[in-house]
């Protein structure tokens, strides 16, 4: 290892260490004052954004190609790192109330976010997986953080079994690609790939990966799981979930198919397509069967996995790939800010943990409170995609590029599928407004912090949306 | 007959056997010493072949670490003894024949496809000697080697607190 493989992996190791001395510290700090915890992990993460945003610009490899530094990994780091911040301050808002205060909560949590930015950064697929591991095992542990309620450990239970089977699908990929190819880096597959052509290892070997990772930011076939577990799992752990699983998953989706197996495009499209359309379908028609509040915007996650998926369909037509990540990149800006503010929104209406989840709990909030309602109607304008919200823009980049590379189909089906979602958000600001009710929610100010400022980015960001497509854009993999 | 297949033969005989013992038998701590049986046997397979760290690895994390970890369990759940389990209908035909199926596999593949077409590349000499094992470990793979330690502590640390009484 040399001072330049070391300078790459800074941000990474700061983190690392820093939630391996926290899980010491927090063993000294006295149970009633794990707010030391969550401000220390809440530090830990800025460091640690600080130092990945000093690497923005730089284009490297370290560990003899396994690690990457690339403006794409930085955009996806910095956004990880903001995720993780938000699952502090959710969590902060709102553990304490559900009774599931312990200071490991905010350590596992940093663990998890670490190995989030190694799957945006590792370019050797024994890497990606154990970031997907480093990933996945603290939040089936977060998901089942509310032990003794039998809801959040059915939630852990499940998303353990099927992860694990899931990590399984990504391993078999992985053993079919090296066995093809010899190799574990992604550059590595891509030469074998030039040299040996199409063959059977390879297209099996892609599609297992696309399994695995599809279950990660559940797409359609593979979103079992998401229901149950957005809905046992505590709330603040679902909204870190929603967005930074995604994030990473869909930036490990993008770094494997573009850098590995670029050659692959023309068998991977239609697949793609049709993931993406049966995802977005799918997602939006179930949503509008449910009543309770964290299933309907579980099944609304499962929907913009689709969305998202739309901008990786044309990664075989040369011209519009670059736009089309970047519109995809975009959208995942307007995916975090808006479901960090929704999720924000259900938790201060949690008042107890599994009460007042239900659509029928929000009757009256418009009266009662006019801030929360306002700023709920934003998050739900926004994931329709109405403006003057960021969700309309994100939309219509991803549309534009799609129509660009000439999947008209795919372009219709987006805009169908957001009118359907229409009804259930809308159905949600009715609610809010129209019906008389007593809500009484939880003025919190750490979760006041996080929807109120959710909600003006959403709105700010759709009048001045240049700068972040400016980033995105210059963000894109090359 | 060469000494190293009648040594072949004479493992593969106690391998088959100790596998079967191990599904036979209706007590679970044999059941699971005969496991540990097989594991050994295996590991000297993979002696046979030039693997010695492979074999080394095979006893003490499979015959040692995770067998013992078994009879731990056996022994702490109370459950050596297998209740006489019901017989479904349709298991035996069923087993008759999917064994059927991968005799014919196996009769077919050592037979009449005598000249595999698969060319694997030659593994490098001290492949599998420590010293190689740890060479790669230590350097080109470091860094995935120190991801896999935090990986075990945080699911060390997930095991506990889930498993942790509330005082």
């Amino acid at each position: 290892m040399t001072a330049a493989d070391f300078s790459l992996f800074l941000p990474l190791a700061v983190l690392l260490i820093w939630a391996t001395v926290l899980l010491i510290v927090d063993l000294f700090i006295p149970k009633e004052r794990k707010g030391w915890t969550a401000s220390l992990s809440a530090l830990g993460l800025a460091l640690t954004l600080f130092l990945s945003l000093r690497q923005w610009g730089e284009t490297a490899s370290g560990f003899g190609e396994m690690l990457r530094v690339d403006p794409f990994a930085t955009f996806i780091n910095a956004l990880l790192l903001l995720s993780g911040l938000g699952g502090v301050l959710l969590a902060y808002g709102s553990i304490r109330r559900h009774g599931v205060e312990r200071g490991e909560y905010y350590t596992l949590l940093l663990f998890s976010v670490s190995g989030m930015m190694l799957m945006a950064q590792a370019r050797d697929l024994i890497l990606l997986f154990l970031g997907l591991e480093l990933l996945s095992i603290p939040l089936y542990v977060l998901a089942a953080f509310a032990l003794p309620r039998l809801d959040s450990e059915e939630a852990g239970l499940k998303y353990f079994l099927l992860g694990a089977f899931a990590s399984g699908f990504f391993l078999y990929g992985t053993a079919l690609l090296y066995g093809a190819s010899g190799t574990t880096l992604l550059s590595g597959i891509a030469q074998a790939w030039s040299q040996a052509g199409r063959n059977l290892f390879f297209l099996v070997g892609a599609a297992l990966i696309l399994v695995g990772l599809g279950f990660k930011v559940a797409l359609v076939p593979f979103h079992m799981w998401t229901p149950d577990v957005y809905q046992g799992a505590p709330t603040a752990v679902t909204g870190f979930m929603a967005a930074g699983a995604k994030i990473a998953g869909f930036a490990a989706l993008w770094r494997i198919f573009t850098e590995a197996l670029p050659g692959l495009a023309p068998d991977v499209t239609p697949i793609l397509w049709a993931l993406s359309a049966l995802t977005m379908l799918l997602g939006n028609l179930l949503a509008i069967a449910q009543k309770n509040v964290k299933r309907m915007l579980a099944y609304s996650s499962i929907a913009h996995a689709g969305y998202i998926l739309m901008a990786f369909v044309p990664f075989g037509v040369p011209q519009v790939r670059d736009v089309a990540l970047a519109a995809g990149l975009f959208y995942l800006i307007t995916y975090a800010i808006t479901n960090f503010g929704a999720w924000a929104v259900v938790s201060a209406l949690e008042r107890q943990a599994g009460q007042g989840l239900e659509l029928d709990d929000y009757a009256g909030l418009g009266s009662k409170a006019p801030a929360l309602a306002l700023a709920m109607t934003v998050f739900m304008l926004s994931l329709t995609g109405v403006p003057p919200t960021l969700g309309l823009i994100g939309k219509f980049y991803l549309f534009r590029s799609v129509i660009e590379a000439g999947f008209y189909g795919l372009a219709v089906l987006g805009v169908l599928t957001s009118l359907i979602s229409a009804y259930y958000y809308l159905r949600l600001v009715v609610i809010m407004y129209m019906r008389p009710g007593e809500p009484q929610p939880v003025a919190n100010p750490w979760l006041n912090l996080t929807w109120g400022a959710m909600a003006i980015l959403t709105v700010l960001f759709s009048l001045i949306p240049a700068p972040l497509f400016w980033w995105a854009s210059q963000s894109v993999l090359r | 007959m060469s000494l190293e297949l009648l040594l072949f033969l004479i493992l593969a005989l106690i391998a088959i056997a100790s596998a079967l013992g191990m599904l036979l038998s209706r007590h679970a701590v044999y059941a699971a010493l005969f496991l540990v049986l097989n594991f050994a046997t295996v590991a000297v397979f993979y002696l046979l072949l030039n693997a010695p760290f492979i074999a080394m690895a095979q006893i003490t994390v499979y015959a040692g670490a995770i067998m013992v970890l078994f009879l731990f369990v056996i022994m702490l759940l109370g459950t050596e003894v297998l209740p006489p389990s019901p017989v479904l209908p349709w298991q035996r035909p069923l087993a008759f024949l999917l064994a059927l199926g991968l005799l014919a596999e196996s009769v077919y593949l050592l037979f009449f496809r005598q000249r595999l077409t698969l060319s694997l590349p030659a593994t490098i000499d001290p492949f599998s000697g420590p010293k190689a094992i740890g060479q790669a470990l230590f350097t080109g793979y470091l860094l995935p080697f120190e991801i896999t330690s935090i990986l075990l502590l945080v699911a060390m640390v997930g095991a506990i607190l889930l498993t942790r009484k509330e005082r």
